[in-house]
């Protein structure tokens, strides 16, 4: 049986997956750079975008604007990954890199369950701050979302910027490359770890709230994020920051096609197959040049 | 066999205590008792993995879930219900997944493989939940509890005591099993790989197979603990396919001590008991403490609360 | 200025120096031969806080600098340039240079001033500025470690085996670096292999043995020594 999709739904999907993928690359992008310089698999990830998602809210709900409860959001999250790393990760530095997966999982489960004791069992709304739609195809299509793809993509472009320029840019881009001579030419790498750590939580702070007025803010929303975060800095190249921005739009559109054929929870296995097929042909990350 | 009479004095007064419990419990410490052991069987399968040959698995739900739908599929497609095909039909469906977790383990390291572990639970997970039709969906599958049966010599069926001691037996023998496994010079190979994986490449030894025989064996007693959860609660549900039962296997085997097989069980043990009085103090946010404790173990006490049994369990 | 006092230092079990104990003065260019694995690597890593002493000092100063981090040993005044160079690859030759230059206190003026000097001492490193630093060829390589570690304006630079894999027109240039370093008053603690090089620009030399110092000499009194010379190091 073989149905024709419409262009315009598969055009459509293409913009719903690009949405998708922007907020997801800003995920990813935190757990990358946090992998990169300091071999930490963060499993509690996504827990810090759903903290930042109620955060969001609750400043949204206390102060009425949007952009403030953005802000707030990503800084308490950023200070408060910063006291995390310091006080729980940067012992186990030097440690197996299992020791630290096991250890962000504990704290994972720490976060999702403190989430559930400080803001209770329902879900939390955060109101878009811009309404209103266009005329998409055959959709109204809501001016949000667009909006939202842009402003994760300026956040990436500040990223990128800030990384490339400044005086912190280089001490992350050293520490990441050799930690040690890092060390040896004067930068605090210690430090260092906390302040990509804090802007890696930031971050995802970031994207849960943007995330909110698409999806909703619930305590179990973490998990989700951090498996697709996980597979998508796989696919893009561990540590390789323009490799996840990449893999995510990627992975994003091959679900949001895939929700074109199979109901939307099962095209969440099309990301788990691109996992799979990229462990098994491309294990250094499909993005990534082929070491020779 | 060792010549520890220590351990086997010890191992005797634990068999004693289990086999006497649900005579003497009421019904709900009842049940808990048997829980314990199944989830215990669970923690014991992973520690092959984790403990001896040093691969975390962050997807034993997808083997436990298996065996527990295998298991559904024998005692609903087949009347009357047979344990012994349950059991079949359980490790099948276990040993499928693990054939497939098997492949990759032999071509990924470290995190890779517990990444993979993970979306392949969550994989089965997604399945089982939207196939409806076949796998009851979100309301998963029911059915009658099978009797113990020998042909042509007895048919019984279980009471809460009997199915106890049914699967005490089936545990205790499981214990032996890989017991036995581990401190064969098979067992000492899966350590030296875990200790120095590369080293023991070169030295000779073909770890590809090691480890796949090691994830097989790990993936058909978790199935074989899916199976006894399935007849010991007559229903199968996704739930226990979901990541949450991974997570909660891991945390038994780090608190309880990777590596003695015992200690994944007293982690097992350990971990039901906390959740069941912090339940009390703390309704659902019983894992906030806990996981509090599980986080400050791994980084200070790694070895878990039998850790300090490991030498003497693995001579 | 710097003085090492019965430094012993482990690598897990092995026991790789066994009670070393070396001075170097305010300016001085000290020498530190031996063959290969004698420990003389571990020495400069241990002064450098990348390996902590299990017995022992290292007195910079007057300071003790047990536990100090790598990053604090650099602040106090001892830069290192290792023997696999460990250039960054993925950063420019220019972004390679400002990993030293993004100290505290120092103004946009002193370091353009840095900068500038050190091209001129390096005028290839200049030309390349903007290129990777994993574009360069071994020995401009070894320049920008160098210079480098320059830019920290140290008191005293650990030099782990500069000429290896060098050209010998490129020996000469890093002779050449050396003397500079001397005219600026920066004391270097050189490790080799090349024996005549070593003799040529050092004042003191020590000669180490199975994680030992076996022998210590004014340079002058070495270089026609060539009994010792044949002990150690078998040239």
């Amino acid at each position: 049986m073989t149905v024709p999709i419409p262009i315009e739904q598969i055009l459509v999907q293409t913009v719903n997956g690009i949405v998708s993928g922007m907020i997801l690359a800003l995920v990813a992008s935190g757990l990358t750079l946090i992998f990169g310089i300091m071999d930490v698999v963060n499993f509690a990830h996504g827990e810090l975008v759903m903290l930042g998602a109620f955060v969001g809210a609750t400043t949204l709900t206390s102060t009425g604007s949007f952009w403030l409860a953005f802000v707030t959001a990503a800084l308490v999250i950023a200070l408060f990954g910063a006291v995390l790393q310091a006080s729980t990760l940067r012992p186990l530095l030097g440690r197996d890199p299992l020791t630290t997966i096991l250890a962000t999982f504990g704290i994972s489960l720490v976060l999702q369950k403190y989430a559930l004791w400080q803001w209770g069992p329902s879900a939390r709304k955060i109101q878009e701050p811009i309404t209103g739609q266009f005329h998409l195809f055959y959709l109204e299509y809501p001016w949000y979302r667009v909006a939202t793809a842009i402003f994760a993509a300026a956040i990436i472009g500040a990223l990128w910027l800030f990384l490339r320029r400044g005086k912190y840019g280089i001490w992350i881009r050293a520490a990441t490359q050799d930690r040690i001579m890092a060390s040896a030419m004067g930068i605090p790498v210690p430090l260092v770890h906390t302040l990509v750590f804090a802007i890696g939580a930031g971050m995802a702070a970031a994207s849960g709230v943007l995330f909110g007025p698409l999806g909703g803010v619930t305590q179990t929303m973490g998990f989700d994020f951090t498996l697709r975060a996980f597979i998508v800095v796989v696919v893009g190249g561990m540590g390789n920051l323009g490799g996840s921005i990449l893999a995510s739009i990627f992975v994003s559109l091959l679900e949001a096609y895939a929700s074109l054929v199979v109901s939307p929870a099962q095209a969440v296995i099309a990301s788990f197959v691109a996992l799979i097929l990229t462990l098994l042909f491309r294990p250094t990350g499909l993005f990534v040049p082929t070491p020779k | 066999m060792t010549r520890d009479v220590g351990y086997w004095i010890g191992f005797a007064v634990v068999l004693a205590l289990l086999t006497a419990a649900p005579l003497v419990l009421p019904e709900f410490w009842r049940r808990f008792a048997t829980e314990i052991l199944i989830w215990g069987l669970l923690a014991m399968s992973s520690d092959i993995l984790i403990g001896y040959t040093g691969m975390v698995s962050f997807g034993h739900s997808a083997f436990f879930g298996l065996g527990m739908y295998g298991a559904a599929a024998a005692l609903l497609g087949v009347r009357p219900p047979s344990l012994w095909l349950a059991i079949v039909s359980g490790l099948v469906g276990a040993g499928v997944v693990a054939v497939f977790v098997a492949y990759f383990s032999t071509r990924l390291r470290d995190i890779y493989f517990s990444i993979t572990t993970l979306v392949f639970s969550q994989i089965f997970y997604v399945v089982i939940f939207t196939w409806t039709e076949v796998t009851g969906g979100e309301n998963g599958l029911s059915f009658r509890q099978p009797p113990f049966a020998i042909p042509g010599v007895v048919s019984a069926a279980f009471t809460p005591v009997t199915l106890h001691w049914f699967v005490l037996g089936v545990v205790t023998l499981s214990y032996l099993v890989l017991r036995r496994v581990t401190q064969s010079p098979f067992g000492k190979v899966l350590q030296a790989i875990r200790e120095n994986e590369a080293r023991t490449r070169a030295i000779g030894y073909p770890i590809e197979r090691y480890k796949i025989v090691a994830v097989m064996l790990s993936g058909l007693f978790a199935g074989l603990a899916g199976v006894l959860y399935a007849i010991q609660n007559k229903f199968a549900a996704p739930d226990f396919v979901f990541f949450a039962v991974s997570g909660e296997v891991v945390i038994f085997n780090v608190m309880g001590g990777m590596g003695t097989l015992v200690g994944p069980v007293a982690g097992a043990a350990f971990f039901l008991l906390l959740r069941e009085g912090l339940s009390r103090f703390f309704t659902e946010y019983y894992l906030i403490p806990v996981g509090i404790i599980f986080t400050l173990m791994v980084m200070f006490v790694p070895q878990g609360l039998l850790g300090f049994l490991r030498r003497r369990l693995n001579p | 200025m710097l003085a090492l006092e019965n430094v012993h230092t482990y690598y897990g079990k092995s026991h790789i120096l066994h009670g070393v104990s070396i001075e170097v003065g305010r300016g001085e260019v000290v020498g530190l031969l031996g063959r290969n694995g004698v420990g003389k690597s571990t020495t400069l890593k241990t002064t450098m806080g990348l390996v902590r002493p299990a017995e022992g000092r290292v007195v910079f100063e007057g300071k003790d600098l047990a536990g100090l981090a790598p990053h604090k040993v650099a602040h106090v005044g001892i830069a290192y340039v290792p023997e696999d160079r460990r250039i960054f690859r993925l950063l420019s030759v220019l972004e390679n240079l400002r990993t030293g230059l993004e100290r505290p206190g120092l103004s946009a003026e002193r370091r353009q001033a840095l900068l500038e000097k050190v091209y001129a001492s390096f005028p290839v490193l200049r030309e390349r500025r903007n290129q990777a630093g994993g574009t360069l060829s071994g020995g401009e390589q070894q320049m920008l470690a160098i210079a480098r570690a320059m830019m920290l304006e140290p008191k005293i630079i650990l030099l782990d085996e500069p000429t290896e894999g060098l050209m010998p027109r490129m020996v000469s240039q890093i002779r050449e670096i050396i003397a500079i370093l001397h005219r600026e008053g920066v004391a270097i603690l050189l490790v080799e292999q090349n024996v005549p090089l070593t003799l040529e620009v050092s004042s003191r030399v020590y000669i180490m043995e199975k994680g030992q110092v076996r022998h210590h000499a004014p340079a002058a009194e070495l270089r026609g020594n060539h009994a010792v010379i044949h002990q150690y190091l078998g040239v």
